[in-house]
């Protein structure tokens, strides 16, 4: 362990931050293209249930299959797996933007209508607080995902965690191996509970004890 | 309340959806100050038709006049803003404090904070709630309290039309009762106007002005309470009133010269002690009214006095007794029955408008009223019940 730290440690460093880089990217990509689609689909049902199939179309590409068809677009790097990875994470946002959204009680819709809210005051007040708690945990299993995956986009040769793993394959050194997972794994971890404190903060309170 | 300016009016209005007419032929005004139920069961339209007022619905023909305007001149949100809107579960936004759900229509519209904090505080004390609750939740309210709330958020904005779809449907019974009276209270005290719907019958009766009864999406019946238990215009209406109601309300507007029995036993100032006693053994009676000539009434005296008094010069003017209640003809029994029956008189003269005696309410006239409405008149009216008290029976045949 020390001497793998001795060995690897600077370079442990910077894989880690690649890894935060690309993943972190793709999610920012995601939250902000999906999270607004979501909320616009609830006003266009018809249209959201194909936006759907599609995204869940693209979910089925097999990940490494997905990086690789990004190089002849946009060549090897970080950006095509940046790209790839937005798209995966997607889905799991999308989706819960859009459930969340529906099934915000229509009562306070029809409240917040009646008493004079315009649509977007009603979208930005009241149905995107109250959808608060199922986007987050889009957002959250979007993360995870996005996160443990980037080790892959090192096979495009964006870098990262997934260096150490790869190449642990190759030279058969398994603790290159578990060198790469365990940070990824802890990395995952902070991720999710980091997210779920900014959940608690950004969800609105419906008691005092938790205002 | 004749004179009252008219606020909303329904002209010929329909929706129809799917080609399917929701309502149609919808003919309402509504003045200002009214309290009108809109009732009906499910599917009749009601909702519907209050729905169109705030333009959450726009009707498919006909025009909705507001306050001498049509509807669709308006920019729905603004006029939303203007009309206070309370739906049955509450609707209140469960991630804002009680205090901003109050000021959520105020804060729309842009008053600054000092004005709204003075109106929550101002609202709270109409819901009659403590003022420590504008922190709270929601949640943390029962759905009484919760309710309140919702009933004084629609007065926010000095709105003075509220539309209240079955604000109370989800409560239960004694809570109801109380938000009723909080209701009627406000309405009546703060002079706003007030559409109201619900299904239940006793809701509409207890605080309605003005009645609207829809079925399948057309409007039955158009009135106030009281005619429409006097008149209930068809089955439909009577079927929805229901038997009992229809009953009692004929007792509470019977007059007592419906009930009274004529000609009392009674005698003149003039009479002698003596002819009074032989008067009362006739009619079997113990008391008797005096009257002068005319037969206006003067009193009366009762055998117990005689008794104390007996002397063979006096006459009935020496002894009688002038300390005495008495009703005009016209006035509503439910007024004098209460007194005969609390108070313990055994009788009350009934006079006309210059005093003369025209006829009495005894505790048995009284009693037909009761068994009128506990067994239904045409039961007594069946020459069968023979063994039944004569004047039982005649005296529901006067009714």
């Amino acid at each position: 362990m020390i001497d793998f730290l001795n060995q690897h440690g600077s370079e442990l460093i910077i894989k880690t931050w690649e890894q935060i880089y690309i993943a972190g990217f793709a999610i920012l990509l995601g939250v902000i293209v999906a999270i607004p689609l979501g909320v616009l689909l609830t006003c266009f049902p018809k249209t959201a249930k194909y936006v759907m199939s599609i995204t869940s179309m693209l979910q089925t590409i097999p990940s490494l299959a997905l990086l690789a068809l990004m190089i002849p677009i946009f060549g090897i790097g970080k950006l095509p797996s940046i790209v790839a990875l937005f798209i995966y994470s997607l889905l799991p946002i999308l989706r819960n933007t859009y459930i969340g959204m529906a099934k915000v009680n229509r009562n306070l819709v029809d409240a917040a209508k009646g008493m004079g809210m315009t649509t977007m005051q009603s979208i930005l007040k009241v149905e995107i607080p109250m959808a608060m708690p199922i986007i987050m945990s889009g957002v959250r299993l979007s993360t995870i995902y996005v996160i443990s995956w980037s080790t892959l986009a090192s096979y495009i040769g964006a870098g990262g965690l997934g260096d150490f793993i790869f190449n642990g394959l190759n030279l058969y050194n398994p603790s290159l191996i578990i060198g790469g997972t365990i940070p990824v794994t802890i990395l995952a971890i902070l991720a999710d509970y980091l997210l779920g404190k900014l959940e608690k903060r950004i969800t609105p309170a419906t008691k005092r004890s938790e205002a | 309340m004749a004179t009252a300016k008219e606020i909303v009016s329904f002209k010929d209005v329909a929706k129809i959806y799917r080609g399917r007419a929701a309502v149609s032929d919808v003919n309402i005004t509504i003045k200002e100050g009214e309290f009108v139920c809109f009732i009906g069961t499910s599917g009749s339209g009601k909702t519907t038709t209050m729905r169109m007022i705030n333009r959450m619905l726009e009707p498919t023909k006909g025009t909705i006049i507001f306050k001498g305007k049509n509807i669709k001149k308006y920019d729905p949100v603004k006029l939303r803003r203007t009309i206070g809107y309370v739906i049955q579960n509450n609707g209140l936004m469960p991630h804002m404090t009680i205090k901003d759900n109050i000021t959520l229509v105020p804060k729309l519209l842009k008053w600054s904070q000092e004005k709204m904090d003075q109106k929550a505080r101002e609202l709270i004390k109409l819901a009659e709630l403590p003022e420590s609750y504008l922190d709270m939740f929601p949640a943390e309210l029962s759905g009484g309290q919760q309710q309140r709330i919702g009933v004084v958020r629609a007065l926010a904005a000095d709105q003075d039309i509220i539309l209240m779809d079955e604000p109370f449907g989800a409560l239960d019974p004694i809570t109801r009762d109380n938000l009723q009276d909080l209701v009627k209270h406000l309405q009546e005290t703060l002079g706003k106007t007030i559409v109201f719907v619900t299904h239940d019958m006793d809701e509409a009766l207890k605080l309605a002005t003005h009645i609207v009864i829809l079925d399948s999406g057309k409007i039955i019946q158009d009135d106030t309470p009281d005619n429409i238990l006097q008149h209930p215009g068809n089955n439909f209406v009577k079927n929805l009133l229901g038997e009992e109601r229809l009953l009692q309300a004929q007792q509470d507007t019977l007059s007592v010269g419906d009930i009274m029995s004529k000609n009392p036993a009674h005698i003149t100032l003039g009479k002698s002690l003596s002819e009074a006693i032989w008067e009362m053994s006739r009619h079997h009676v113990d008391s008797l009214l005096v009257t002068d000539d005319s037969k206006k009434l003067k009193g009366y005296i009762d055998l117990e006095t005689i008794n104390d008094h007996y002397a063979k010069d006096l006459s009935v003017s020496d002894i009688y007794a002038n300390n005495m209640i008495k009703v005009k003809a016209d006035s509503y029994l439910r007024d004098t029955s209460e007194r005969i029956l609390k108070q313990g008189y055994k009788y009350v003269p009934v006079i006309d408008s210059d005093n003369t005696l025209i006829g009495i309410v005894t505790r048995a006239s009284l009693v037909n009223v009761v068994f009128d409405a506990i067994w239904g008149k045409d039961e007594l009216e069946n020459p069968e019940d023979a063994n039944l008290p004569a004047s039982i029976t005649e005296g529901s045949e006067k009714s």
